[in-house]
């Protein structure tokens, strides 16, 4: 069966060409403008923030430069003697990255039950009131928006050295970072096991704890051991500003060219970081698991 | 009939309940297993708390002292006052470098990250060796915080925003890649096969059948490293690598608390309406569709 293919006229179809261009030109001219702009702002901002391209390029060659400089000289005929020599502090440096988890994970754990209660007030849906809807909302934004190392700042005048300014600190931060996280949760669930509930005549107490709670429980968990993750590597900086963890020790290095020893607590620090990230993963992974078979 | 009348109210909901019971065991019987990781999970959890309480330090005295401490540093604080003119003009300075030192942190490094991302997608490297190697590396570079990164680019190019700049592009490097690599990785083949049906090359087949289904993420993954980068350099002063970190940890230590409430105000605003402009930029971009 032959069919025949309906060609344009060749009015048609230069209308249709036209049209075609005109949008994409008009599209197009958009796209330059953009470019433009962002263009123009890279180069204000690259006056901002002192770029110099001359000494970049000079000094460039220091930055693998270092990482070479870093680097241990194992030498084949003595690697074990060597290896213990490079990881000399591993015992100290070992309980300092242990301070610096059980940091992250009390500042996890404080932030995440605070941002629990928080996060239902600052809800839409499961609010007591506008006016405590309003405080806790503005509240969970300032935790937020204060990084954490500006509490810790803070707090190492008024708690003294040490890691419990840290874990306050990540504490306040989580909380405002899960607290939000949270009530997002919160608005999303399914609001017809409240109503059921509240038809019985349970009290808002009631509603949350048999209505909501086992709807939020297991995407709250997901979230506080993502945040696990980030406060790990927060807690190991929490030591330049004197605020515990392995921080103090790695500043101190870095600042006096102990060049192995910068390698060796680096190494042990990312190892930790991908172990972490790793366990989380896999817990999340089953988290979402459960919550798919239900 | 009224023999049988059901006595308790369960009974009377269900009369059934027993030939259910029969049938499906498992559904009434506590989940012994189940119920014993919960426990052990619950109780470990808390244990380590309390350990972490003892560890590190939590003396009821000295919480005590130091939320006094606290509270007294508040009420110093305030009212939020720079002290004179000139000095608000420095703060504002600061200010000005840390926003410069987000902005281009955040385009280099998504411009860098960009080709990369593609090395360290699967679907776009065939090579599994390649691939394992781009994503540990990216990983590494992940594993190092902002402030590592600037204490390492200060002996390159000295103190200033400059090295906060690079900082931030090599930290942001690692994450844009993984974000890129993962949205490409997720990215539908379907109009790749198609483009390549047409006869395009490979080039051609990323540019019109890859690329146009990763800009929105990327556009919004771009907006929201600017957001978090604004609030990364206002802390990368602390170390020296400029912007107003430099001036908030300068009045903390110098205890000029009404200046250091007054630059953390400012920097707030700030955060908010970039917050704010992000989020209408984004709706102007991509459309009110969640990316």
């Amino acid at each position: 069966m032959a069919t025949a293919i309906n060609l344009l006229s060749d009015e048609q179809n230069r209308h249709l060409s036209e049209t075609y261009r005109r949008a994409v030109g008009q599209k197009n001219r958009q796209l330059l403008l953009g470019l433009v702009i962002v263009a123009l702002m890279l180069i204000l901002s690259a006056v901002g923030a002192e770029v110099d391209g001359a000494k970049f390029v000079k000094n460039f060659w220091r930055f693998p430069h270092y990482f070479y400089e870093i680097t241990p000289k194992l030498a084949w005929t003595s690697f074990l003697p060597d290896l213990a020599e490079w990881f000399w502090g591993l015992t100290k440096w070992l309980r300092q990255l242990g301070e610096t988890v059980l940091i992250a994970y009390l500042g996890t754990v404080t932030g995440a039950v605070a941002a629990f209660f928080l996060g239902f007030l600052a809800s839409r849906n499961l609010a007591v009131g506008s006016v405590s809807h309003f405080i806790a909302k503005r509240f969970l934004e300032f935790c937020r928006t204060v990084p954490d190392i500006v509490f810790a700042l803070i707090f190492v005048v008024s708690f003294g050295l040490g890691p419990l300014p840290g874990v306050l600190a990540i504490a306040i931060h989580t909380t405002g970072a899960l607290g939000k996280l949270f009530s997002e949760v919160i608005e999303n669930i399914d609001m017809k096991p409240v109503d059921g509930l509240k038809a019985t005549g349970a009290t808002w107490r009631q509603q949350v704890r048999f209505a909501a709670v086992p709807q939020v429980l297991s995407n709250f968990a997901s979230y506080s051991l993502l945040r696990f993750e980030i406060n790990v590597r927060g807690a190991s900086v929490m030591g330049f500003v004197g605020a515990g963890g392995i921080g103090q020790t790695l500043l101190e290095y870095i600042r006096k060219f102990y060049y192995s020893d910068v390698s060796a607590v680096l190494i042990l620090m990312i190892a930790a970081v991908m172990i972490i990230d790793y366990g989380t993963e896999k817990v999340r992974h089953r988290l979402v698991d459960v919550e798919g078979s239900r | 009939m009224n023999a049988s009348l059901p006595t308790k109210s369960r009974e009377m909901r269900f009369p059934e309940l027993d030939t259910v019971k029969g049938r499906h065991p498992q559904a009434f019987r506590a989940n012994v297993k189940r119920r014993a990781t919960t426990i052990g999970v619950g109780v470990f959890l808390v244990g380590l708390y309390i350990f972490g309480l003892s560890t590190l330090g939590f003396e009821p005295e000295r919480l005590a002292d130091g939320f006094k401490n606290f509270v007294w540093i508040v009420g110093l604080m305030l009212p939020p006052n720079p002290g004179t003119v000139n000095i608000a003009l420095v703060f504002l300075k600061g200010l000005v470098e840390t926003l410069s030192m987000a902005f281009l942190g955040t385009i280099c490094a998504a411009i860098l990250a960009l080709p990369f991302g593609f090395l360290a997608a699967r679907n776009i490297v065939k090579n599994s060796i390649l691939h394992l190697l781009a994503r540990r590396f990216l990983d590494i570079i992940r594993g190092i915080d902002t402030l590592i990164w600037a204490l390492i680019w200060i002996g390159v190019v000295g103190l200033g925003p400059f090295a906060g700049v690079l900082a931030i592009i090599t930290s942001d490097f690692g994450a844009f890649g993984k974000l890129f690599s993962e949205a490409i990785e997720a990215a539908d083949d379907k109009p790749v096969e198609g483009v390549v049906s047409t006869g395009a090359t490979r080039l051609e087949a990323i540019r019109f059948g890859i690329v146009p289904q990763i800009l929105p993420i990327i556009v919004s993954q771009l907006l929201y490293f600017f957001e978090s980068n604004t609030r990364s350099a206002t802390i990368i002063g602390i170390v020296g690598a400029g912007g107003i970190g430099l001036y908030l940890t300068e009045t903390i230590r110098t205890l000029e608390w009404k200046q250091t409430s007054f630059i953390i105000i400012m920097v707030l605003v700030t955060v908010a309406i970039i917050d704010i402009l992000s989020s209408k930029l984004r709706t102007a971009l991509i459309g009110a569709r969640p990316v």
